[in-house]
């Protein structure tokens, strides 16, 4: 018999936590937390190489144009100053590839250029002694401009119609036919801002060369490996050359995955100086070293029975892209597969203006189509007369419309039904403006979200030591979302050894492979190669015992060897493995066979995103869901609206860890809310430029604009969407929240608001 | 680096005398000179420290009034007993304002020198055009994003919002800047833009603010401060106003009352036009309607921000209902 540590005997699964309470599935406190309480966890821009020094970028001030000359002169003479590199001076990169794995152009690529696409981008780096010396001699550098027309934003009447993207369309039925001869009918435009990631850890990376052919980069990072292939690419140098070290991330929310130009910089900058160099970006370069979630645009057209059945969907998007490349924000994810219509028709286009590539934020492209369908079902059910949540529940999608496949598991009816009764739904007063306590109108809002399940392998090694500790070893990476707590839970849980024995080191590409960070896949793929690699050291460990000519325990059967608790049969693993000669036992495992995937290019496979399954590849189609009930108050007079409350119900299968799902779906809904309040990047029409790029004008919600937040676990197991039947967990809780708000203040005040965020002046204006 | 110049003052005429410098910026909670220097705004040849000065962090009451040190904490004032019961538009204006981080390190003086949160007056690289920074340059504001641009007290030189809130609790409640021989009426020490919208304050070179004065009244007791805005906590109001009123034996005539506004005017923004038609009137729901639309008489739309004065009409309604004695319609 297995012995059981106090983690494992201490159960908690309740209904619908789809966690089975064991080490995996427990409620764990995070690992990592008390060292982050206490400062205690390096992060990466906290490393300190002797003789550093400190880079400081020099942004444009217009949006379109050419650099017609640096003025460099002043900033020479200033203190400490050791290098500038301008467009004209900074030596020429290899073209990297791009997150496909495809190269661009196969000529140079360089990181400061003379021609500007957008405010803020950088024109040139000073780099000195200290960082005050840098930030000084920065203020002296000035720059002559050719300045050239720019297009402002999606909504600039110079923007035109962009381009349409035509794998992006989706189409089935006749949706214009039906729509045209259906009985009732809604065509509404959704609109979402500039929003900007905004995590508290500023970007910025340490480049330090151990030689020509050796660098290491620490850098905050959701993807190690993609990040050091860019570096090692831009460089020329072998990818086992560079590494890259990211033990914790302050927040990414999307932004963190992908090397950008100021790492280029940096890197160039220690490559030159023969020295360390440390750049971080300032806040306000947070808002154009890198994009944001791209401005959408979205008609929707649906047409139902008089009963309120759908009958056509009809959609037409577009984004703002960057007129230095394409970025898509699909806004067609979530529409095309929410509720059951016969007919469907959706396009896209991306719009080319002069901002900073947009990039991915939280549920990219799930998030604005959510917006989108899950304001307009809300409209059509008004139109109609139905409850929103019974409108819902009519257009129930029993299947993948768009793929034709069965759910792997869809639970979002339990998701509904739960969150409807912990909120109190059937207590709703239907009208609008019919709820009221004092000044403050009351709304009642709900809305579903839903994220894919992206699947890529992941590798890790597992590590049994001597002392019966066990260590755990990926380059997959943790921003706070737990993946240090989870493995260690997983590497418990098939050991049989109690969490705290067992170590995790992740966020290294000297370790084992891991893809992205992203996309919500990483929890459960690296839980299932580290199950495996546990696994398969167990295994090893008792055919040791078993087979070794100098084991102990040679005489035992496999069925009668426990192992657990730092143990196997009565002796110490320490003990069995001095007895066999072995100080540790290490087993390195990948989980390409059990995600149908080839392991020819695994290099491929974690440097780019093609190394992934498809959400319907099984013969099913696998996606998260989850559905949120808020309550919002306004202030009649004032446009206030104020969040009093949230019971939101997720379906993300087995929960590996409730406590830290919980706090993600929280932290979701949190992100949510300052989407549909408050995130907006301002942008000065004349200029092309984000005027409120800091922490003081961009504005996300305060702790006094969060109000208790209510989460159920209506998941089970889903062994079709992933080895361990977990489903994404980072993702979909943002997805639905704006559309729950803005829904919510149109039952408390009869003003629908289509364009995000419902500021003050939308509601009395 | 961008050196300057570090005293440590001695006294306060000592910190006097080396303020007057030219150059020269005095440094008490830090929180606005760090950060203006921050945005490039602020470049001081000569930091004068004068956070650990002696007996200037008091806040002493007398039967006239509550003297309050110019470096005492804003969130020593916002939590006073004294002050919370006889001035309560001042505790509660310092309770909104800010963060609490923030106001555990700001000081009272330094407070009312805050700057404007005008987004082209913090982004001199980007727009050079800004005459309170650098006078005849132009305005980069007019004509650009303007949502929380001033409707009141502006200029053709500048239409940046003063961002204060106890400032606009002051002016209601007719304190006095004390200068240290010098005092200022509150109201008279905020400036307005003009063609020089680079003086701010009615302080002189050599003067520094050593305390403030507010005199007892009953409006005073029976004061409040409302401010609106997008979000919940340390966000600058959209609109605020600051009232006090008092009532005659019978309950509803007002005997005194006093009305300020925030977020919506260059300085903060007494209003005796609304003051003058309700004293002596008695509380009405129509009475309130009709004194409100008074509060922005003479108000300048610019661009985005015509909210802001349907909005402020409200604010000043809604603070003077919330003030009003019970059982009053």
């Amino acid at each position: 018999m297995t012995p059981r540590s106090d983690v494992l005997t201490e159960s908690r699964t309740k209904r619908g936590d789809a966690g089975d309470g064991r080490a995996l599935g427990a409620r764990i406190t995070r690992v990592d937390g008390l060292a982050k309480v206490r400062g205690a966890a390096t992060y990466s821009l906290e490393h300190r190489p002797a003789d550093l020094a400190h880079a400081v970028l020099v942004g444009s001030t217009i949006a379109a144009g050419r650099v017609r000359r640096v003025d460099q002169s002043e900033a020479e003479k200033a203190p400490g100053v050791r290098l500038i590199l301008t467009p004209d001076t900074i030596p020429a990169l290899k073209t990297a590839s791009n997150w496909l794995g495809e190269r661009p152009s196969e000529g140079p690529y360089h990181a400061l250029t003379h021609e500007i696409g957008f405010q803020g981008q950088h024109v040139a780096a000073v780099v000195a002694d200290t960082l005050e010396q840098a930030v000084e001699a920065a203020r002296l550098v000035t720059i002559e401009y050719d300045v050239a027309p720019a297009v402002a934003d999606l909504r600039d009447s110079r923007a035109g119609a962009g381009t349409e993207v035509e794998a992006m369309t989706i189409a089935w039925g006749d949706a214009e036919a039906a729509l045209e001869a259906a009985p009732a009918k809604i065509r509404r435009e959704y609109t979402t801002p500039r929003e900007y990631n905004v995590p508290i850890e500023p970007h910025g990376l340490i480049a330090e060369w151990q030689d020509e052919d050796h660098l290491t980069i620490w850098e905050p990072s959701q993807w190690i490996a993609g990040m050091a292939r860019t570096y090692a690419e831009w460089f020329e140098i072998p990818y086992e050359n560079l590494r890259m070290i990211s033990p914790y991330i302050g927040g990414g929310f999307g932004s963190k995955a992908l090397a950008y130009s100021y790492g280029a910089i940096a890197a160039q900058a220690a490559k030159l100086l023969g020295r360390p160099v440390k750049l971080a970006v300032t806040r306000p370069q947070t808002f154009t070293a890198y994009g944001g979630r791209a401005e959408t645009r979205q008609e929707i057209a649906l047409g139902a029975t008089l009963e309120g059945k759908l009958l056509a969907i009809h959609h037409r998007a577009a984004n703002e892209t960057s007129t230095t490349g394409t970025w898509v924000e699909r806004c067609g994810g979530t529409i095309a597969i929410m509720y059951a219509t016969p007919n469907f028709s959706s396009k896209h286009r991306v719009v080319p203006v002069n901002t900073v590539l947009p990039s991915a934020f939280r549920a990219p492209g799930e998030n604005p189509s959510a917006w989108g369908i899950e304001s307009a079902i809300d409209e059509l059910a008004y139109e109609i007369g139905l409850d929103p949540l019974a409108i819902r529940l009519l257009n129930y999608a029993e299947h993948d419309h768009q793929a034709n496949l069965p759910w792997s598991s869809r639970q979002l009816r339990e998701a509904f039904a739960a969150g409807a009764e912990r909120f109190g739904w059937s207590k709703r007063s239907p009208a609008p403006r019919s709820m009221r306590a004092g000044s403050q109108l009351i709304g009642w809002g709900v809305a579903a979200g839903t994220y894919p399940m992206r699947r890529t392998p992941g590798q890790a090694i597992v590590r049994l030591l001597a002392d019966g500790a066990v260590e755990v070893l990926s380059a997959a990476i943790d921003m706070g979302q737990g993946t240090y707590t989870i493995l260690a839970q997983t590497a418990a849980e098939a050991l049989a050894v109690p969490v705290e024995r067992v170590a995790v080191r992740l966020g290294d590409s000297s370790m084992p492979w891991a893809p992205v960070g992203g996309g919500s896949q990483l929890a459960n793929l690296m839980v299932g190669a580290v199950h495996k690699a546990a696994l398969a050291a167990r295994d090893e460990l008792i055919g040791l015992a078993l087979n070794d000519p100098k084991s102990p325990l040679r005489h035992l059967q496999a069925n009668t060897l426990p192992v657990g608790d730092g143990r196997i049969g009565d002796l110490e693993i320490g003990a069995f493995l001095a007895a066999i000669g072995r100080d540790h036992i290490e087993v390195l495992r990948d989980t390409f066979a059990e995600n149908g995937k080839s392991a020819d290019d695994p290099f491929k496979t974690y440097t780019t995103i093609t190394g992934g399954r498809t959400t319907t590849d099984n013969g099913y189609s696998a996606h998260s869901w989850c559905a949120h009930f808020i309550e919002v108050r306004v202030d009649e007079d004032f446009g206030t609206v104020r969040v009093s409350r949230v019971v939101s119900a997720f379906d993300c299968g087995r929960i590996f860890n409730p406590k830290l799902a919980e706090s993600q779906w929280k932290g979701g809904i949190i992100q949510g809310i300052g989407q549909a309040l408050l995130e907006e990047g301002v942008v000065d029409r004349r200029h092309g430029r984000v005027i409120n790029n800091n922490l003081g004008d961009y504005l996300i919600p305060t702790n006094a604009d969060v109000p208790d937040i209510e989460v159920i676990s209506v998941g089970v197991p889903d062994f079709h969407a992933t080895m361990l039947g977990g489903k994404g967990v980072g993702e979909v809780p943002i997805v639905g929240v704006a559309p729950a708000i803005a829904n919510a203040v149109f039952h408390a005040t009869g003003k629908r608001i289509r364009d995000l965020p419902i500021t003050l002046d939308k509601l009395i204006g | 680096m961008r050196n300057f110049a570090y005293r440590r003052a001695g006294s306060v005429d000592d910190a006097r005398r080396a303020a007057a410098e030219a150059g020269a910026m005095l440094l008490a909670g830090g929180t606005t000179l760090l950060d203006l220097a921050k945005c490039g705004v602020a470049a001081p040849e000569t930091v004068v420290d004068i956070t650990h000065l002696r007996g200037l962090d008091t806040i002493a009451h007398d039967p006239s009034g509550v003297t309050i040190g110019a470096l005492a904490k804003m969130s020593a004032v916002a939590t006073d007993r004294g002050i919370c019961a006889h001035y309560p538009a001042v505790s509660e204006a310092l309770w909104q304002a800010a963060s609490a981080q923030l106001r555990n390190m700001a000081t009272i003086g330094g407070n009312l020198m805050q700057r404007t949160r005008c987004a082209y007056f913090r982004d001199p690289v980007a727009f050079p055009a800004c005459n309170k920074r650098n006078p005849g340059s132009g305005c980069a504001a007019i004509g650009g994003v303007t949502r929380n641009h001033a409707v009141l007290g502006t200029s053709q030189s500048c239409i940046a919002t003063n961002p204060g809130d106890l400032a606009v609790a002051l002016v209601a409640l007719d304190a006095e800047i004390v200068l240290g021989e010098r005092r200022v009426a509150a109201d008279a020490f905020f400036l307005l833009p003009g063609a020089t919208p680079q003086r701010e304050h009615a302080i002189e070179p050599g003067e520094i603010i050593t305390a403030i004065r507010i005199p007892v009244s009953a409006a005073a007791c029976n004061s409040t401060y409302l401010k609106v805005r997008g979000r919940q906590s340390y966000e600058f109001a959209a609109a605020s106003a600051a009232v006090g009123m008092e009532f005659e034996a019978d309950g509803r005539t007002i005997r005194d009352i006093r009305v300020a506004l925030g977020g919506v005017a260059t300085k903060p923004w007494r209003v005796h036009a609304v003051e003058a038609v309700l004293k002596g009137q008695e509380l009405s729901p129509e009475a309130i309607d009709r004194a409100a639309a008074l509060a922005t008489e003479g108000a300048v739309i610019h661009g985005d921000n015509r909210t802001k004065i349907s909005l402020v009409q409200r604010v000043v309604a809604r603070a003077i209902i919330n003030r009003k004695p019970r059982g009053i319609a």
